[in-house]
């Protein structure tokens, strides 16, 4: 499989992330390199295998359904690029 | 009297019990070193007021006789652990000018038990690098330089910052963060000892995320007895951490006899590379010596899937990251980057091709391939499908010995710009991803110098929670190996 130009805009613009088009092709180099090193892995008989999620069998601990934070609204604004009324402000979204 | 930048943390524990100095004369000398050393790059941010408060604090603490562990110890914390009202980058402009508004669980704890914060250390962007050359606010610059050679050398990376400042004697101690050798790597590289515990042991509140089964703290410090130490305080449950592993904390300081009888050494023999350099091959043999000096038998033991780790780990890191880093968007916290007459998803585009570097993006452009649909199940479930099989190889290995010892890195540090092709960055990692991926303690101890006279370590690697093994290993190795040059 090699990525080709188009590909590579596509994974850009699901990854939001603005690629110039004279870095296109560059990109895909780079990536085919990659992604072509990364392809010996499929020589590896994983039949019957299950895939790994938990580095050590563990479970999810239950915790009592309560409120343990809250009230700190200028906290949570203190980092934003824009706030307005106690909110975050974004570029219009409805045209 | 040695210089106070020079001493263990734990000797600067031991004379600051005994009044031989005060925390403020030990903070103020690790200052002066820091405002001497800037040419190397390894702060982004220094906090002297902040230290000098901490270190007034712990000289109340010491006359009252309540002083906590690390009462007045200096230490350079990651720029990768939030840290209450000063600014966390993780090393990357997305972040710039981010204030935290909380304390991240790790550095908390040093803190509680009496640290000192001289900065934050800076690294490779968002921990993606083994260089600290993709760090957005400059390369930090190794203390060593070669013999007969005047370039300046990689500190290793990512946690970069925390080895430089450690080995200059600008820190005591540092904490540093390991996905797929960044703590281990750089110690390498710099002369100095680092451990990743098993994955669980520390808490990742407040660590911002790369790849988050495999992200881990660790202490980096010039001896092992100093990283038991400060190990000992960074490790323990956190129920805002769901992975935290609910499970004793042993005093890590309390076993380092260096005394292995009883103790089967594994050798992995597919870590022994073809073309390897021969003067890390021959420290690897001396280093199996010294254990077996210090009544440890050694056995040969096979990973057989080794050579699949990189590959699985340049498919689950990456992955991870895409999902992680989809929260810099320019909305809640740092860079936002607005085109003329843009609307929202301009801005999120736009602020992301200006706030990520290129090696950022490269992951994330992979991480977002291999799980989109149609490629999904023969890229990300078959590396997590291999992860399993790397794993189930240690099992395998704990059967026949105990610990495990190994290179940490297939060679010295190398100089900017030597490995521009990002595959051959991504080859310095080769024997510390696959500890990684099976979520296992490792550590680096400095074990000797290349022929061009700079470090070398060596790597020991231990069953799940055995971490008290492997510092006790690592200090068999240090005693042995008698580690003293210095950049």
């Amino acid at each position: 499989m090699s990525v080709d130009d188009a590909m590579v805009r596509k994974i850009a613009r699901l990854a939001r992330i603005a690629v110039d088009e004279a870095q296109v092709p560059a990109l895909a180099g780079d990536l085919n390199n990659i992604l072509g090193w990364i392809e010996q892995l499929r020589e590896v008989d994983t039949t019957g295998i299950a895939p790994m999620t938990a580095v050590i069998p563990t479970h999810l601990d239950w915790r009592r359904d309560v409120v343990t934070d809250g009230n700190v609204q200028a906290a949570v604004l203190a980092n934003a690029p824009d706030a307005v009324s106690g909110f975050f402000a974004v570029p219009k979204v409805i045209e | 009297m040695t210089a106070l930048t020079d001493l263990s943390i734990a000797g600067m524990k031991a004379g600051l019990a005994a009044r031989d100095f005060s925390a403020a004369e030990l903070t103020a000398a690790h200052l002066a070193a820091m405002a001497a050393a800037r040419h190397l790059n390894a702060f982004i941010v220094e906090t002297p007021d902040i230290a000098t408060t901490q270190a007034a604090a712990a000289d109340a603490a010491l006359a009252r006789g309540d002083a906590g562990p690390l009462a007045g110890i200096p230490l350079g914390i990651k720029d990768l652990f939030c840290t209450k009202g000063v600014q966390t980058t993780a090393g990357s402009k997305i972040l710039q000018g981010f204030i935290p508004q909380y304390e991240s669980t790790v550095s908390g704890k040093l803190l509680a038990d009496g640290a000192v914060m001289l900065g934050k250390l800076n690294m490779d962007e968002f921990a993606m690098g083994s260089s600290n050359e993709t760090s957005a606010f400059g390369k930090v610059i190794s203390p060593w330089t070669s013999k007969g050679a005047n370039r300046q050398l990689v500190p290793g990376g990512s946690s970069g910052g925390s080895a430089a400042a450690v080995s200059a004697r600008i820190a005591a101690g540092a904490t540093g963060t390991d996905t797929g050798g960044s703590i281990r790597q750089p110690a390498s590289f710099v002369g100095i000892a680092g451990i990743k515990p098993t994955y669980g042991r520390c808490s990742r509140w407040g660590v911002v995320a790369f790849a988050s089964s495999l992200d881990q703290a660790g202490p980096m410090a010039r001896t092992v007895e100093d990283c038991a130490l400060l190990l000992t305080s960074m490790c323990g449950y956190d129920a805002k951490d769901s992975t935290s592993l609910n499970v004793a904390v042993p005093d890590f300081t309390a076993g380092l006899s260096g005394d292995l009888r009883g103790k089967r050494i594994g050798v992995p023999k597919e870590y022994r590379l073809d073309g390897m350099d021969a003067t890390i091959a021959a420290l690897w043999d001396q280093g199996l010596s010294w254990l077996k000096d210090a009544g440890a038998t050694i056995v040969d033991v096979s990973l057989p899937h080794t050579r699949y780790a990189l590959p699985a780990y340049y498919i689950i890191a990456p992955a991870e990251a895409s999902s992680n880093l989809a929260r810099y968007d320019g909305v809640r916290f740092g860079l936002r980057v607005t085109p003329p007459g843009g609307n929202l998803a301009d801005m999120y585009s736009a602020t992301r091709a200006m706030g990520f570097g290129p090696e950022v993006k490269r992951r994330i452009l992979i991480g977002t391939y291999v799980l989109s649909a149609g490629f999904y199940d023969a890229y990300y479930t078959q590396a997590q499908r291999v992860r399993a099989l790397i794993a189930r190889d240690f099992e395998h290995a704990w059967a026949h010995c105990d610990l495990l010892l190994t290179p940490t890195a297939p060679s010295a540090a190398f100089a900017f710009g030597d490995k521009a092709d990002p595959l051959a960055m991504y080859l310095n990692d080769v024997f510390t991803v696959p500890s990684s991926l099976a979520g296992l303690p490792a550590m680096s101890i400095p074990a000797g110098l290349s022929v061009d006279g700079l470090p070398l370590g060596l790597q020991i690697i231990g069953r799940p929670l055995d971490e008290a093994g492997v510092l006790n290993a690592g200090a068999a190795i240090e005693r042995a190996a008698g580690f003293s040059a210095r950049p």
